[in-house]
């Protein structure tokens, strides 16, 4: 159920669960990396990092150290980090 | 309004929004690159007549997608709006935005919004709203956003008239902040920064908490608030992503009532060409191509109009010889300025082809995957993928390629960039590369590539080899910790602008002629004047001294013969010559002579000296022979017969200046850049020491 960014396979989309601020830069949330949002893997560079995704009309590369920090659904349904909806 | 009214206006906006080209529309050829003080980020600044009584100074800042900066390029933006006792303190902020993106390009937009400044949304690339079926109301938005909504097209030059009459007198755009978002997060604190700033706005004081640097302008209590609220990191980290997303909540609902995309017409060109570009076998044979093709291009194409200006000043020499009154004035212009001119303008062409083909590079977006191919391969050695444009640069030249290093988030990633950047093969070297090559290799072609352009690729491929070892080597013994982010965008690819590009290679160029040429044509001057005088007992007695040793060699001799070895005689005994011959015996077994060792010491100043040393060298001591650089140094000849400028010496010559750190501007910059001398010296020492080492061993093995 753990699911992160980094585990999807190219061509699969997912949803953003939570985005812990402690370990997630600012400029990713910046981007549009956010809770709620949709996030497509469209493609991984050649030695398996970094990837490239689209998120809420962004299209950027992460590392796989960074998206493995990222939770996604792969439903729809919305779960907010806490510490961020509070 | 008042008579000649200057006013301040900032272009702010996202990278690959179209700000420089907006900023070119506006200014046109109207504009200068400064320094900001402190830093040597570039400044760009232009004027634009908005009408009969005023003009606007348009400043250029640096890219952004958020007002709180992760480089120093993104400081620049903050400070340069949160000042107001700054002398760029704009009256009007122009915010370009992306059509296609416009909700992130409106992030940036409400951060700025709130600092209450008057702010006039430019929406740019309208010319591509059919094609991506997008329309937007601009009426409700502009109502939505308190704030002028131009659309307009910089690169079809459509809607400017309309800006600069929003920036003359805006309809709406007012001191009002956007966002409240302050006041939905954590009342009680807010209230609590909001008395003890009481001469700020609440915006402003937040980011003074979060982001500011340089507090001087802040009074000493206000300044002491700010070290109270910054102990809770935590705290302060948890509210700025939160203030984030209430910001995108708000900026959702505004474009839901505003924007509408017909997701039918999304186009699938740029997916298909990410899946070729970025392929894990194609991806790299394009880049590969890509870059054998730079190459290939810059030594080629760049080869007939080089030979031209290389000929054109022999022959302006020659000119100015015969029609100008003999003297001191005479020889400094003759030998001293004019062939240091010469080694000057002969860079031009290359400098052109590559800053143009960089510059497409840029352009058309494809750098951006090439970051992202390298990415994984640049860690491996301490670097990030963002790393291969200021490695890239670097072939034109290190000083604006090291300052590329800025936007590497990460102290030791660009440390190291900056560090191993000078290995990469520069124009100055070129002209080294160039007039060597052409002596020892000859111009034959293999598989229908040109072997003398084969063998400086051969050289390129060294100087990143070395780079790349180099930085694996600094990043297992530097012991540096830092975090470091990689995200980055890849913009949408794009038909690069024949203006933007045209404006780049100008910019360039001129920064290069004037800089570089500043230094050689200083350094030629000095030469000169080294060259042609020393000291009492020998080279002021040089006639009789010669005189006295043709009589006792009893060799029959011409007028011009006489005058030859006075002359050569001269050379040896002038200051410049001493030193040649003082190191000497140190470069002896790198296969160089005390007159390539004069060469040596003057390009230690910057590499192309080289040429235009031995340029000089030569003038004087043959001053009636109307050959160009290239043939006299081919038929300079050793002592022992045979070619000065043979194989092994002129390999191992290519081979010192592949390693060796020959450039005070360089040096310079990587002090700025670090901020610490000690950074520089090691560069200085260890490229120095390097050089000397592999010359060696290559004229010890060929020889
Ligand atoms: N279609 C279109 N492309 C544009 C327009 N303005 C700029 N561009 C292109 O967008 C790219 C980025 O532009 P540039 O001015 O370098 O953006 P900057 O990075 O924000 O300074 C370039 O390839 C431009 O040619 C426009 O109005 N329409």
């Amino acid at each position: 159920m753990n699911k992160t960014i980094a585990d999807l396979q190219i061509g699969e989309k997912g949803i953003i669960a939570q985005v812990c601020f402690n370990d997630i830069p600012l400029k990713l949330l910046e981007m549009g990396c956010m809770p709620g949002k949709e996030v497509e893997l469209v493609q991984i560079a050649p030695l398996k990092d970094p990837l490239y995704i689209i998120v809420n009309g962004s299209h950027l590369a992460i590392r796989k150290e960074i998206a493995a920090l990222i939770k996604i659904e792969v439903a729809t349904k919305k779960n907010l980090c806490e510490e961020i909806k509070s | 309004m008042r008579r000649d009214k200057v006013i301040n206006v900032a272009l702010v906006g996202n990278p690959n929004t179209g700000k420089t080209s907006l900023f070119n529309q506006l200014t046109g050829l109207n504009q200068k690159v400064g320094n900001y003080p402190g830093v040597t980020v570039d400044k760009k600044q232009g004027k634009c007549k908005l009408s009969e009584s005023v003009t606007a100074n348009i400043i250029d800042l640096p890219g952004t997608y958020s007002i709180n900066p992760n480089t120093i390029d993104e400081s620049i933006v903050l400070e340069t709006l949160i000042n107001t006792k700054s002398a760029d303190y704009p009256d009007v902020i122009i915010v370009v935005a992306d059509v296609v993106n416009i909700k992130r390009n409106l992030l940036l937009f409400s951060q700025i919004k709130d600092l209450e400044i008057p702010t006039i949304l430019a929406v740019n690339m309208a010319d591509e709203m059919t094609k991506k079926g997008i329309s937007i109301d601009i009426d409700l938005l502009q109502k939505e956003l308190k704030s002028d909504v131009v659309l307009i097209s910089a690169r079809k030059n459509k809607g400017i008239k309309d800006l600069k009459g929003s920036i003359l007198n805006p309809k709406i755009a007012k001191h009002t902040a956007l966002s409240d978002f302050s006041k939905r997060m954590d009342i009680d604190f807010f209230n609590g920064i909001e008395a003890d700033f009481k001469k700020h706005s609440l915006y402003k004081a937040w980011l003074y908490i979060t982001q500011l640097n340089d507090m001087s302008f802040l009074t000493e209590e206000e300044q002491l608030h700010i070290e109270k609220y910054r102990k809770d990191e935590k705290k302060l980290a948890k509210l700025q992503h939160k203030e984030t997303v209430l910001r995108y909540q708000q900026i959702n609902a505004i474009l839901k009532k505003t924007y509408v995309v017909d997701a039918t017409k999304a186009t699938t060109l740029r997916a298909k060409l990410d899946r070729v570009l970025t392929h894990k076998v194609f991806g790299y044979v394009i880049f590969a191509s890509i870059l054998m093709l730079i190459f290939q291009a810059v030594f080629d194409l760049a080869s007939v109009p080089m030979d031209f200006i290389d000929k054109t000043f022999a022959s302006l020499g020659e000119y100015a010889k015969a029609n100008l009154p003999e003297g001191k004035l005479f020889d400094l212009i003759t030998d001293g300025i004019i062939p240091g001119i010469g080694g000057i303008i002969i860079f031009i062409p290359q400098i052109v082809i590559l800053f143009l083909l960089v510059a497409i590079l840029e352009e058309t977006g494809y750098m951006s995957r090439v970051v992202f191919l390298m990415d994984k391969i640049m860690r491996r050695f301490g670097m990030s993928g963002k790393s291969v444009v200021p490695l890239i640069s670097g072939t034109a030249c290190a000083i604006p390629a090291i300052m590329a290093a800025r936007n590497i988030s990460g102290f030791k990633a660009r440390l190291i960039t900056i560090l191993v950047t000078p290995f990469t093969t520069c124009s100055a070297r070129i002209p080294v590369y160039a007039i060597i090559i052409a002596l020892i290799i000859p111009e034959e072609r293999f598989l229908g590539f040109s072997l003398q352009g084969l063998t400086l690729m051969l050289l390129y491929l060294l100087g990143f080899l070395s780079a790349i070892t180099s930085a694996y080597l600094l990043h297992k013994l530097l012991k540096v910790k830092s975090k470091s982010y990689f995200i980055i965008e890849m913009p949408n690819y794009k038909l690069p602008s024949l203006k933007n590009i045209g404006y780049t290679i100008l910019e360039k160029t001129k920064a290069f002629v004037f800089e570089a040429g500043k230094i050689i044509l200083a350094i030629s001057i000095i030469l000169w004047f080294l060259a042609t005088n020393g000291p009492k007992q020998t080279f002021q007695k040089a006639n009789e001294i010669v005189e006295k040793e043709i009589k006792r060699n009893k060799k029959p001799h011409t007028e011009t013969e006489r005058n030859t070895e006075i002359a050569k005689y001269k050379l040896e005994h002038s200051y410049l010559g001493i030193m040649g011959k003082t190191i000497e015996p140190m470069i002896k077994p790198l296969g160089y002579d005390w007159k390539i060792g004069i060469a040596l010491i003057s390009s230690f100043a910057a590499r192309e000296v080289f040429v235009g040393t031995l340029a000089t060298i030569y003038n004087v001591e043959n001053p009636d022979d109307e050959a160009s650089i290239k043939d006299r140094m081919r038929a300079e000849i050793r002592p022992t017969g045979g070619k000065r400028f043979d194989f092994p010496t002129g390999m191992s010559l290519l081979i010192f200046y592949a390693f060796a750190m020959q450039c005070m501007g360089t040096l310079a910059v990587v002090k700025r850049e670090t901020n610490s001398w000690k950074w520089p010296i090691y560069q200085l020492i260890s490229m120095t020491l390097l050089a000397y080492i592999a010359a060696f061993i290559t004229y010890q093995v060929l020889s």
